[in-house]
């Protein structure tokens, strides 16, 4: 059966179309974090800082920033996973520190510097972490990988700072990123497909190359 | 999730006026557990005081001794603090057990002592709960109870206090400074921050509406052996089944306080007369008036032996 060009949709067109939509809908007036007359939604003009790039945007204060990354700047790498912060597919970098973007409103990360899988490298500048998780085969359906890279390079960067973990040996001995310090560390970060060992790999290669 | 409103807070003072005008708000600062609960509508405030912009996140140390911690110190700062990890291990070692790198790294000090716990039934907005809705019943009591309280329960709760960091802070004896709505403060030993349940479960601590904690302190140093050890059912990123800190000195004597087994960290002095004697007498005090259900009475020796394991380590 043939279908009519102007009709071919892919499920992401779709759903982009259908926040987007919705997100129109649910703009009556300019109001600052105040609720409506209508005692529904409040919102908040607000600016993100993505990727060193500012964005302006009108959000309902229950925006969290994970949302708004994806359903409003369209920046889909970061992934929603269990939405509660227990799977870290979410994970993204403000003011070089992880966290996840699920549990973080956008109204609260006003004048931060977020970063996200799109800004740690594009296909043809990849960053070391991304190429060391494509050589060590880091994943396979890729849905929690954005989350684990971002972790990643964050968690080489607390070794690095001396941060210790739970299975730091001697708390006042500088830490090493050995592969129990990297899975206590990344244990944060679910995946469903259970690649853990060659994550440790792509992260420990990294981590030597750094010295 | 139910709208709210949002602002941020100026000072410690006007944040806690807010809260006071306003029966329907809530402070947010990390928001790890707050934002979770207010997507299964558990808790519904209708006005976010957002208290991120008030500094409150240095770590000082006082002249007489001891530590001030700001109430906005995230946990991944708590814990890799120079002079918390050599003066205060346990502290360190009971942060660092606890959550994932990414919380850490957004919960405040203040916010993980006011964390909600984490009883399945408290969750589940289909079946009562005395704490999230008061008068409703307790289905955890007959239920599935694995995960919780054995001592310091009542008939109308028997939830945990989730904290790892409140069981280390409750060994080393911390106080918790606050601001109320009328400027004035006020400054709690840890040992009475957390109630016990009771009949009114749902009220976990004795702030007062608006009352806003500005940092929690520690006093001097007290040296001895410091060891944080958390039993639970996966290796990292798990609630405690149980979990003991103590502190303890070279000739037999300490301190011992214990998470997973009550509404609030366990410490009971009478048990830390019997640490020189041995484990199974501190868990004995310790554990006096116990009452387990059927699911969780394992915790009884537990408590027993992860205390013993610590003590046989340390003398060693």
């Amino acid at each position: 059966m043939s279908v009519p060009h102007d009709f071919e949709l892919n499920r992401r067109d779709l759903m982009v179309g259908g926040s987007t939509l919705a997100a129109m809908t649910a703009v009556p007036a300019a109001v600052k974090a105040q609720p409506n007359s209508t005692g529904g939604a409040a919102l908040s003009n607000i600016s993100l800082t993505v990727n060193g790039q500012a964005h302006a945007l009108e959000l309902d204060t229950r925006t969290t920033l994970l949302d708004a990354l994806r359903e409003h700047l369209h920046l889909t790498g970061s992934k929603k996973g269990c939405d509660h912060g227990q799977c870290g597919a979410c994970t993204v970098l403000i003011d070089g520190r992880r966290v996840n973007s699920c549990l973080t409103l956008a109204i609260m990360n006003e004048g931060m510097e977020i970063t996200t899988i799109e800004g740690l490298g594009a296909p043809d500048q990849l960053h070391p972490m991304q190429a060391a998780f494509i050589k060590h085969d880091g994943y396979q359906c890729g849905y929690c990988t954005p989350g684990q890279i971002c972790s990643g390079v964050a968690v080489l960067g607390e070794i690095k700072a001396g941060i210790p973990s739970h299975v730091t040996p001697d708390l006042m001995q500088p830490v090493t990123a050995s592969d129990e310090e990297i899975r206590e560390r990344m244990s944060g970060n679910i995946c469903r497909c259970g690649a853990y060992s060659n994550i440790v790999e792509a992260m420990t290669e990294v981590a030597g190359r750094q010295g | 999730m139910r709208a709210f409103t949002y602002e941020r807070a100026a000072s410690p003072v006007q944040a806690a006026a807010a809260a006071a005008a306003n029966p329907g708000a809530k402070f947010i600062a990390g928001g790890t557990n707050l934002l979770d609960l207010m997507k299964l509508e558990i808790e519904t405030p209708s006005h976010l005081i957002d208290v991120n912009g008030l500094g409150l996140d240095t770590i000082e140390t006082i002249p007489e001794g001891g530590l001030r911690i700001g109430a906005l110190v995230r946990n991944t700062d708590l814990a890799a603090d120079e002079r918390v990890r050599r003066d205060y291990g346990v502290l360190s070692r009971a942060i660092l057990a606890g959550a994932s790198g990414q919380l850490r790294n957004r919960a405040t000090t203040a916010g993980n002592l006011l964390q909600r716990t984490r009883c399945p039934y408290f969750y589940d907005t289909a079946q009562p709960c005395n704490k999230r809705q008061p008068g409703s019943g307790c289905s955890a009591i007959g239920g599935f109870s694995r995960q919780l309280g054995i001592v310091g329960t009542s008939e109308a709760c028997i939830a945990t206090n989730p904290s790892d960091m409140a069981v280390g802070l409750r060994v080393l004896d911390a106080t918790i400074e606050t601001v109320k709505p009328d400027a004035t403060t006020r400054r709690i030993p840890i040992a009475e921050f957390h109630r016990l349940p009771g009949d009114t479960p749902h009220i976990e601590t004795v702030l007062e509406p608006g009352e806003f904690i500005t940092a929690v302190t520690l006093p001097s140093p007290v040296g001895g052996k410091h060891v944080y050890r958390k039993v639970r059912d996966r290796a990292s990123y798990a609630f405690a089944l149980v979990s003991v800190a103590t502190v303890l000195q070279q000739d037999g004597t300490g301190r011992v306080a214990v998470g997973g087994i009550a509404h609030k960290p366990w410490r009971v002095e009478a048990a830390e007369a019997e640490l020189p004697r041995g484990a199974k007498a501190a868990a004995e005090r310790l554990l006096a008036g116990a009452k387990p259900t059927h699911d969780n009475a394992f915790k009884m020796p537990l408590v027993e032996r992860a205390l013993g394991s610590v003590l046989d380590e340390t003398r060693s």
